[in-house]
């Protein structure tokens, strides 16, 4: 019997950081741990270690991290080729 | 509660399909943290379609069925009376759709079930428009917005679907967005706590749809907030109350000029001072309404 | 125990003693005596079920399909338009391979309003991946309600099957019927045991996007399982035999065997037929009738006679009697009728007139245009 099943998986899309232009770089000297890039990446892969830490295997480079510090702590760059 | 103290579960797993900077996967992300591992999804045709990624993969790790496009809330039904004959109650069913398949298409069915007193929560994640399709105009769209089947922007406002929602006089309706973390999780958490048929709107920016970039989705959802395009309200047993920031509008608060949300995205470029007239005028009608209430 | 009782009181019976654990069902006349039945049955406490009183036919079959999909057993009944209305789930039924069974009441199909007897609503879902049976009797309504649970259910096979039987002719007519005590039944059916299921110890996601290759596998495999449907039901109706007295194939032969000319019709039809025959034979004419039991999955290997008389009470418009077309890849010589659309009826001296007719050689719409 086949029917559309699917199993849960990491990476189901592939590792989703190669779509990324830009790369989200936290300094944790600015950090405050108030976790909101935590909560609002569409991605989740922000955990909740000490600080703040992004995998970059799976992160999209939306930018929102970055948008929403309220300290400036996490600025975008440019990924190189 | 604050944003530090919410659950670190996550049930949806690094590497989905969704387009960068999607709302829909941060208000899910953070309803499941109140849901929890007992939960069903049902999923009609959406954004969140894709998003599960490609057969035989998912990257969802909560047990879902996908169902056609106007056939969600009747997919809960089903799950609902299964589970009740099964004895497994504690789990909830949970349909997670976007607006066209809410407001449109699967308004019968979403209308039959909670008229039904069905046990279930229904989620509609609102980006005002069929986003998964490419863009084009729904039930939800708001009155000037350009999409790909409005070209010169649509001529009509938006319905309320909360308000159809609370004709039906079911235990629990709320409104929340994704710049609210908080109040979505409590509201969800809440009525995941309830019984019988429950709905929560969630307000979702869609960056590629509503033209603005992808790092803005929050402040997108924020400024509707603020400047009152979408209110944030929930009802307890016919108990209405508004919300987090807009409890503070109604309290007195100023609501920020609707231009300062409208100006950031492309999709309202064109308008006009006689649209602006009435985007005023309706956004003013609606305030007035709920303040007389 | 021998009852007597109308179609759709028996189909009602049958769902009851099956122990659907959901019940989703809207009404359309001429099925909507079986959703009140099952009502009454629910409410007085005899049927241990949740009954969902659905807002349309579409969300009856999505809510027995979720329900399905959760693990437990499920029945709804519906009829033409009611049936067309769930179009899009009955494929979705299929390629989910949930075995959900339903009754559906053949009716005409508007405009304009007809509630009379035609299989045009039931043959045009035949692409949909249902196993289709049909009765021409109360007994047969009941006796195939029953083995399509097994049927479907069966762990090789997992597809959804319908009944059909025809408005007022059989749903709204009293006959005598055998009905087994409960413990019979619940000897003969087992209890469900899913395919596959919603579950949170086990998150599985069912139907996300499914590529073109893997797509086609599915479709394949489902195929596959309708082939081996034909083994199963013929397994489960000779066992249905053997405990009740009634043994069942994909087709009831009725003095076939040194027949000149063959009748191949179905559902309430074929009883008619069956007494043209026995009229025929008094009168020297070797008549036979073959009676299709299940059309999905059509029963190729069961029709080998020359000479077949294929009464159709159904049309594709530009083609021709659907059930004619699908036996024209056999290599016999077949005559083609359409008769008794939109519940016009037809009597035995008709189906012995069209006997007379093919002897010289004409066909067609009887008997509106015959050549």
């Amino acid at each position: 019997m086949k029917t559309a099943i699917s199993l849960p998986t990491l990476g189901a899309m592939g590792k989703t950081g190669t779509w990324r232009v830009f790369r989200p770089i936290i300094d944790v000297e600015k950090c405050i741990k108030c976790w909101r890039c935590w909560i609002f990446c569409p991605d989740g892969v922000i955990s909740r270690d000490d600080y703040p830490t992004i995998d970059l295997e799976y992160c999209k480079g939306c930018g929102i991290c970055a948008h929403e510090c309220p300290v400036d702590a996490i600025k975008m760059e440019r990924e190189k080729k | 509660m604050a944003i530090k103290d919410l659950p670190r579960d996550e049930y949806l797993l690094k590497g989905h399909a969704a387009c960068p900077g999607c709302p829909i996967t941060v208000a899910l992300r953070i309803a499941l943290k109140a849901l929890g591992n007992k939960t069903i999804l049902v999923i009609p045709a959406c954004c969140s379609s894709v998003i599960q990624a490609l057969y035989p993969k998912s990257g969802f790790n909560v047990p879902i069925l996908n169902i056609a496009f106007e056939a969600a809330a009747a997919g809960a039904s089903g799950v609902s009376a299964a589970l009740k004959k099964l004895d497994k109650t504690d789990i909830t069913p949970v349909v997670w759709a976007g607006d066209g398949g809410s407001y449109d298409i699967g308004i019968q069915a979403l209308s039959g079930a909670l008229e039904r007193g069905t046990n279930f929560i229904y989620i509609c994640y609102n980006n005002q428009m069929y986003s998964n399709t490419g863009i084009q105009r729904s039930g939800a769209t708001p009155y000037g917005a350009w999409t790909t089947t409005t070209w010169t922007g649509k001529k009509e406002h938006q319905k309320e679907l909360g308000e159809i929602v609370r004709a039906h006089h079911i235990p629990y309706v709320a409104t929340a967005t994704i710049s609210y973390p908080e109040d979505l999780y409590a509201k969800v958490l809440k009525a995941k706590n309830m019984k019988g048929p429950r709905y929560i709107e969630i307000f979702a920016p869609c960056p590629p749809g509503w033209r603005f970039d992808m790092s803005k989705t929050i402040e997108m959802a924020r400024l509707a907030v603020e400047t009152g395009a979408w209110i944030l309200y929930e009802e307890i047993d016919g108990q209405f109350a508004f919300t987090s920031y807009s409890k503070k509008i109604l309290e007195g608060r100023d609501r920020k000029p609707i231009e300062e949300w409208l100006q950031l995205q492309g999709r309202f470029r064109h308008l006009t001072e006689d649209d602006m007239k009435k985007i005023n005028s309706h956004l003013d009608e609606k305030w007035n309404q709920y303040k007389k209430s | 125990m021998i009852v007597i009782d109308t179609g759709n009181n028996i189909a009602a019976l049958a769902a009851k003693m099956a122990r659907p654990k959901v019940i989703a069902a809207y009404p359309i006349t001429p099925q909507t005596k079986v959703v009140e039945r099952i009502a009454e049955f629910v409410e007085k406490g005899e049927l241990d079920t949740e009954y969902i009183h659905v807002e349309s036919e579409h969300s009856a079959m999505t809510a027995c399909i979720a329900a399905s999909a959760t693990g437990v057993r499920t029945f709804t009944a519906t009829a033409s338009h009611g049936l067309l209305l769930m179009h899009e789930m009955l494929h979705w039924a299929g390629l989910s391979r949930l075995p959900v069974v339903m009754v559906n009441v053949n009716r005409s199909i508007g405009p304009g309003w007809n509630i009379w007897s035609d299989l045009n609503d039931s043959l045009s879902q035949r692409d949909t991946g249902w196993i289709q049976f049909y009765a021409s009797s109360n007994q047969e309504i009941f006796d195939n309600v029953i083995q399509a649970y097994k049927i479907a259910e069966n762990e090789e096979i997992f597809l959804p099957a319908m009944v059909s039987y025809d408005g007022f002719i059989l749903s709204h007519t009293s006959m005598p019927l055998d009905v087994p005590d409960q413990s019979k039944i619940d000897a003969f059916l087992p209890a469900f045991k899913p395919g596959w299921t919603l579950d949170v110890e086990h998150p599985i996601t069912h139907g996300n996007i499914v590529s073109p290759k893997p797509y086609m596998d599915i479709r394949y495999s489902m195929e596959k399982a309708m082939k081996k449907a034909q083994k199963i039901i013929q397994e489960v109706g000779e066992e249905w035999g053997k405990k009740f007295g009634r043994p069942y194939g994909l087709v009831q032969e009725y003095r076939c065997d040194d027949a000149d000319y063959v009748f191949v019709t179905m559902a309430a039809l074929a009883a008619e037929a069956k007494v043209a025959v026995d009229n025929l034979r008094d009168k020297g004419e070797k008549a036979g009738l073959i009676n299709l039991r299940t059309v999905r999955p059509f029963p190729y290997s069961q029709l080998k006679y020359d000479n077949m008389i294929v009464i159709d009470r159904d049309i594709s418009p530009g083609l021709g009697g659907i059930i004619y077309h699908e036996m024209k890849k056999l290599n016999y010589t077949m005559y083609s009728f359409i008769a008794g659309i939109g519940g016009v009826d037809v009597s035995y001296k008709d189906i012995e007139r069209m006997y007379q007719l093919a002897q010289d050689d004409k066909e067609g719409w009887y008997p509106l245009e015959v050549k």
